[in-house]
């Protein structure tokens, strides 16, 4: 049995738990911002002692092309898959999806494969094709979530593990697999804070689980 | 569904920091930047320092050529107008491309007025000198400020000027009583909307990047320190002796800008190779300058 200043929440998640927010590149701040706002502590990560400190990570958006590079470069990308290979909550936001995934369709792309997705890079187009869209989302409740999209993949086929948690078009996009969670839009960039603290609630599970264990 | 908002438009340069855009003018050089880690780039026909050595006018680039680039790379590509040349932004926004840099290194169109950028779908970059210039600029449309150091001139300390006087200026706003705003934005030639927002915020409402004169692994990192989000690279990467080793270099000293060991390695990475030759920017005839272009 555990003394009750162990498991002493605040806002979301346990007090003792902090996310990290991959900060290579990307919109890293406002991840951490929306973080705070969700009552979490939050932390960016730019090498393996930063990732050691961390029970959970969000790949922010950015260039997936750029980034799998720097994680390369930085030691940081085998840690992160054996990090959630035993179970860290991590969540993939547009690039991030991209980097999570299992490959890539039509271009010589490596990934992290974390989780049994195939993604297409700018399915929807280029930049001009990027927009604002109320995606409808049944785990997050009955109002849809404002979505945005820019130059964002879809799920072209996912393994028999995976939820898909919402679709645009006809396309995965949004996708849970255990542990691991992908979305191709940008929660980070509106004020709706629903997706965060969902993960924050995968989090939370986790590390109950692993207290328990 | 909605397309072209400001949402987006300022969201696609959020995704780009804490990265290197590079100018390129082959397809071949987009490959190269891309394969160094380069978060998007700039399709060009002539580097910057190649538009300052041949003189004469500089127009956007050939559609050919940027098509190829896009073509060549899956990273953002960006291409220049003229200041002021709404037609020549019209052409790129219906080529796709997927940002707009009015530029002040290409010769200007319109003496007195900018591209209305809010009536476009592409998003537009544009340069400024200081926090006046960003406003208007923003005013304009612009969902993404640059600095506006002397291009081809492999010379930073204009946008150090750029960078610390933007960053002085939003400093000084953010400790400013509200009964003085109105003649703040009187002062900066701004709209007291967005004099206002920032004195709130205390920074821009879009991204800001450092733009002209870096040469070396140092200088990107001295920018990011004086708080640039992310670094355009002109002529620095394909004017110097090893462009895929100064491109890597760049791009590492930009991601760790604010840890010296990592910046040392980067530096050291270049061996012998040379950066681009440098130009004493005080020593240019008033009509070389391109800053000075669109205020």
């Amino acid at each position: 049995m555990l003394s009750p200043s162990t498991t002493l929440r605040t806002g979301f998640i346990e007090a003792r738990q902090v996310v990290g927010v991959l900060a290579l590149q990307g919109d890293v701040t406002e991840h951490l911002m929306a973080l705070e706002h969700c009552g979490a502590s939050a932390i960016p990560v730019k090498t393996p002692a930063d990732l050691a400190r961390v029970d959970a990570l969000i790949v922010p958006g950015g260039e997936s092309t750029t980034v799998m590079k720097l994680l390369d470069r930085s030691g940081l990308g085998r840690p992160i898959v054996e990090r959630t290979r035993a179970g860290m909550p991590l969540w993939g936001t547009c690039m991030g999806m991209i980097v999570a995934a299992h490959d890539v369709v039509g271009v010589n792309q490596s990934t992290l494969d974390l989780i049994d997705i195939t993604v297409r890079r700018n399915a929807f187009g280029r930049q001009n094709d990027s927009a604002q869209v109320e995606l409808a989302i049944p785990a997050l409740g009955n109002t849809p979530f404002p979505a945005i999209f820019i130059r964002a993949p879809w799920i072209e086929r996912h393994g028999r593990n995976v939820a898909v948690l919402a679709e645009r078009e006809g396309r995965g996009v949004m996708a849970r697999e255990g542990n691991v969670l992908a979305t191709s839009f940008h929660p980070e960039l509106g004020t709706d804070a629903r997706v965060h603290q969902y993960f924050l609630q995968i989090v939370r599970q986790q590390g109950k689980a692993s207290t328990a264990a | 569904m909605e397309t072209g908002t400001v949402t987006v438009k300022r969201g696609l340069a959020q995704m780009l920091k804490g990265g290197v855009i590079m100018d390129v003018v082959t397809p071949e050089h987009a490959a190269i930047a891309q394969e160094a880690g380069a978060v998007a780039v700039m399709a060009l026909e002539r580097i910057p320092a190649d538009i300052r050595a041949t003189g004469g006018v500089a127009r956007m680039s050939g559609i050919e050529l940027i098509r190829s680039i896009m073509d060549a790379v899956t990273v953002p590509v960006m291409a220049k107008c003229r200041i002021g040349h709404f037609a020549e932004a019209q052409v790129l926004q219906q080529l796709g491309v997927d940002y707009i840099d009015e530029s002040e290194v290409l010769t200007p169109a319109d003496d007195n007025y900018h591209v209305d950028k809010q009536v476009f779908k592409t998003p537009f970059v544009c340069g400024a000198r200081d926090l006046g210039e960003a406003l208007r600029r923003i005013a304009e449309g612009a969902a993404m400020i640059r600095s506006k150091g002397e291009a081809g001139s492999g010379n930073i300390v204009e946008a150090v000027r750029h960078m610390r006087a933007i960053g002085d200026a939003i400093r000084e706003l953010h400790i400013t009583p509200k009964e003085e705003l109105v003649a703040r934005a009187r002062d900066l030639g701004a709209p007291v909307e967005l004099v206002t927002e920032i004195a709130r915020d205390g920074k821009l409402p879009v991204v800001l990047f450092c733009a002209g004169g870096v040469a070396t692994p140092a200088d990107a990192a001295l920018m990011m320190q004086l708080g640039a989000e992310g670094i355009f690279v002109g002529s620095g990467i394909f004017k110097s002796k090893d462009p895929k080793r100064f491109a890597r270099a760049i791009v590492d000293a930009t991601t760790h800008f604010n840890e010296p060991e990592i910046v040392l390695e980067a530096c050291r990475s270049l061996g012998a190779s040379e950066a681009m030759p440098g130009l004493d920017i005080r020593q240019l005839a008033e009509g070389q300058l391109m800053a000075p272009r669109g205020v």
